[in-house]
C-alpha cells in the first residue's frame, strides 16, 4: 500500500464520515487481513487443540504431561508476551518470517490451549454410560474416542468453540502492535492521517469488528439448528 | 475440573501395560529429542550464555525497571477490577429489570462491549475520547477500555449466576413484599457472586492478561518495561527479559487459577457433593447462558 494514498480528508470536524469513505480500500485491504489471520490461525489452532485435547486424555502418562503443562502455561501468559516471544525471540536463533506469518503464529499458539480447554470439557460433557458402553462391547481406546465419544463431543463443543473462534478474530487486533496492517492497524494509522475525523475512523473500525463477529455468531447458530435436528 | 475422568479404556492387563510403557518411553524420547534441538539451536545462537542471563543480577536497575513495571501492571488491573465489578453489576441489574426501556439499551451496550476487541476499546478511549475533547491519560484509556469489556463480560456471568438460583426464591421474596431491587440485592446477588467466584475469579486472570495491551499506548506496565529494557540492553537479551516477565505472569495467573479451583471445589463440595459443573471461562458463560436469561431456562 503505497503512503500516498492515505488521503487527508477534506471535511471538517470530528463527526466527519469522509475519512471512511475516501479510505474504503485502505479499509477493505485491512479487513481481508484480519479474515485471513482469523482463517489461518483458526485452523491451525483447531487441529493443534484438538491434539493437545487428546493428549490430555490419553493413557500415556508423558503425553497428560506434557498437554497440562501446555495449556497452563499458555493460558496464563498474556497473548501479547506469546507475541513477543515470537516476534523478538525467533529471530534470535535465525527463524524469520514475514510478520504476517508471525502473527499467525503466535495467534495459534495461543488459541490452541484455548480449544483443547473447549474441547476436553465437551468430552468431559459426554454421558459416562456411552464409554463404558463402548468398551464392553471391546472397542479400543482410540476406537472409543473416535467412533463413539468425539462426534458426541462436537455437537457440546460447538458452542464454547464458537466462543474460542470469536475471541480469536477480537484478537487478531494484537497484530496491529506487531506490523500487520489489519483493521486495528488501518484504524490507527487513519486517525493519524486524519486527526478531525478521528471518531469517525474509529466508528468504522467498530462496524468492521461488528460484520466479523456477528457473521460468525449467525454461522454458527445455522451450524447449531442443523446439528440439534440430527439429534 | 475435579470431575471424575470420562473413563475411555478398561484399566490396562498386562499387555495394555506394556504397550502403554513403551508409548511413554518413545513419548518421552520424542519430547526429550524436541527439547534438546530447542535448546542446541538456542546454545549455537549464544542465548544460552551466562552473562546474558545474569543481567538480571548484574544490572540492579533493570530489576527496579521490571518491578515498577509489575506494580504498574498491577495497579490498573485492581483499578480495571474494581470499575469492571461495579459497571458489571449495573449491567445486570439493568439486563434483569422488568422495564423495556431499561433493559433493551443495556442489552445492546453488553452486546457490543462484548462484540469488540478489547484493543479496540482502549484505543478509542486513547485516541477517541480526547477527540470528544475529554483529555485522559493512558492510565485512564487503558483502565476504561478494560472496564467497558470486562464490565459487559462481569455482567453476563452475573446473570448467569442469577438464573441459575431456584425460581422460587425470587417468587418468595416477592411473596414477602420485596421490591425488585430489594430482591437483587439481598437475595440473588449475593449467591450469585457465591455461586460465580470461580468464573469471577477467571475473569480477573483474563483482566490481568489484558492489561498487557498497555504497551500499544505507551503505558508503562510489565511488558512495556521490558521491551524498554531489551531497546536499551540489545535485541540479544529478549530471550531471557521475555522469559522472565512471562514467568511473573505465569506464577500470578497461576495463583489466582488455583484460588478458582479451589473455590470450586468447596462450591461443589457444598452444593451436597453432587458436582455441579459452573462454566469457568466467559466463553462457557457465553454457552450456558440461555438467549433471553429466562430463570427457569437455566441448563447446569
Amino acid at each position: 500500500m503505497p503512503p500516498h494514498r492515505i488521503g487527508r480528508s477534506t471535511a471538517r470536524g470530528s463527526i466527519a464520515i469522509d475519512a471512511v469513505f475516501d479510505n474504503l480500500d485502505i479499509f477493505a485491504e485491512g479487513f481481508r487481513r484480519t479474515v485471513g489471520l482469523s482463517l489461518f490461525a483458526a485452523i491451525a489452532a483447531l487441529i493443534l487443540g484438538t491434539a493437545l485435547a487428546a493428549m490430555r486424555v490419553s493413557p500415556v502418562p508423558p503425553l497428560r504431561w506434557f498437554g497440562t503443562a501446555y495449556v497452563e502455561t499458555v493460558r496464563n501468559t498474556p497473548l501479547t508476551v506469546v507475541f513477543f516471544f515470537v516476534v523478538f525471540v525467533l529471530p534470535q536463533v535465525d527463524i524469520r518470517f514475514s510478520y504476517f506469518t508471525f502473527a499467525v503464529v503466535a495467534l495459534s499458539i495461543y488459541h490452541a490451549a484455548l480449544v483443547c480447554e473447549a474441547v476436553r470439557s465437551g468430552i468431559n460433557g459426554v454421558d459416562l454410560g456411552q464409554a463404558e458402553a463402548a468398551r464392553a462391547i471391546g472397542l479400543t481406546f482410540t476406537q472409543t474416542l473416535r467412533m463413539i465419544v468425539l462426534p458426541q463431543a462436537f455437537r457440546n463443543v460447538l458452542q464454547p468453540l464458537g466462543s474460542v473462534i470469536s475471541a480469536l478474530i477480537r484478537n487478531t487486533s494484537i497484530a496491529a502492535a506487531f506490523g500487520v496492517q489489519e483493521l486495528t492497524g488501518v484504524v490507527q494509522r487513519l486517525t493519524t492521517a486524519n486527526p478531525d475525523s478521528v471518531i469517525a475512523v474509529l466508528l468504522g473500525g467498530v462496524v468492521a469488528y461488528l460484520i466479523l463477529t456477528l457473521a460468525l455468531a449467525g454461522a454458527l447458530a445455522l451450524t447449531e439448528r442443523r446439528v440439534a435436528s440430527a439429534r | 475440573m475435579s470431575g471424575t475422568p470420562i473413563v475411555l479404556a478398561d484399566p490396562p492387563g498386562p499387555r495394555g501395560r506394556r504397550r502403554i510403557l513403551i508409548s511413554s518411553i518413545i513419548a518421552l524420547v520424542v519430547l526429550a529429542g524436541l527439547v534438546t534441538l530447542a535448546l542446541l539451536r538456542l546454545a549455537d545462537s549464544g542465548q544460552l550464555d551466562g552473562e546474558l542471563w545474569s543481567v538480571f543480577i548484574d544490572q540492579p536497575d533493570l530489576r527496579t525497571l521490571l518491578w515498577n513495571g509489575l506494580l504498574d501492571t498491577l495497579r490498573a488491573a485492581l483499578t480495571a477490577m474494581v470499575f469492571a465489578a461495579a459497571l458489571g453489576i449495573a449491567l445486570a441489574l439493568a439486563r434483569t429489570s422488568r422495564q423495556r426501556a431499561v433493559r433493551i439499551p443495556a442489552t445492546a451496550v453488553v452486546e457490543l462491549f462484548r462484540s469488540l476487541p478489547v484493543l479496540m476499546l482502549i484505543l478509542f478511549a486513547y485516541l477517541g475520547l480526547p477527540a470528544l475533547g475529554w483529555q485522559l491519560s493512558a492510565f485512564w484509556a487503558l483502565v476504561l477500555g478494560l472496564t467497558a469489556y470486562n464490565g459487559a463480560v462481569i455482567s453476563e456471568i452475573f446473570r448467569a449466576g442469577i438464573a441459575s438460583i431456584d425460581r422460587g426464591q425470587t417468587e418468595a421474596a416477592s411473596a414477602l413484599g420485596l421490591r425488585p431491587l430489594q430482591i437483587f440485592r439481598l437475595i440473588q446477588f449475593p449467591q450469585a457472586v457465591r455461586r460465580m467466584s470461580p468464573t469471577l475469579i477467571s475473569q480477573l486472570v483474563t483482566l490481568l492478561k489484558d492489561t498487557s495491551l498497555g504497551f500499544v499506548i505507551a503505558y508503562s506496565e510489565l511488558l512495556r518495561s521490558g521491551r524498554g529494557a531489551v531497546e536499551f540492553l540489545g535485541s540479544r537479551y529478549a530471550l531471557p527479559i521475555y522469559t522472565v516477565i512471562a514467568a511473573i505472569y505465569i506464577v500470578t495467573n497461576g495463583m489466582l487459577s488455583a484460588l478458582a479451583r479451589w473455590l470450586d471445589r468447596r462450591q461443589s463440595r457444598r452444593l451436597g457433593g453432587r458436582h455441579v459443573e459452573l462454566p469457568m471461562d466467559a466463553a462457557a458463560v457465553a454457552a450456558a447462558l440461555p438467549e433471553q436469561g429466562g430463570p427457569d431456562s437455566a441448563r447446569t
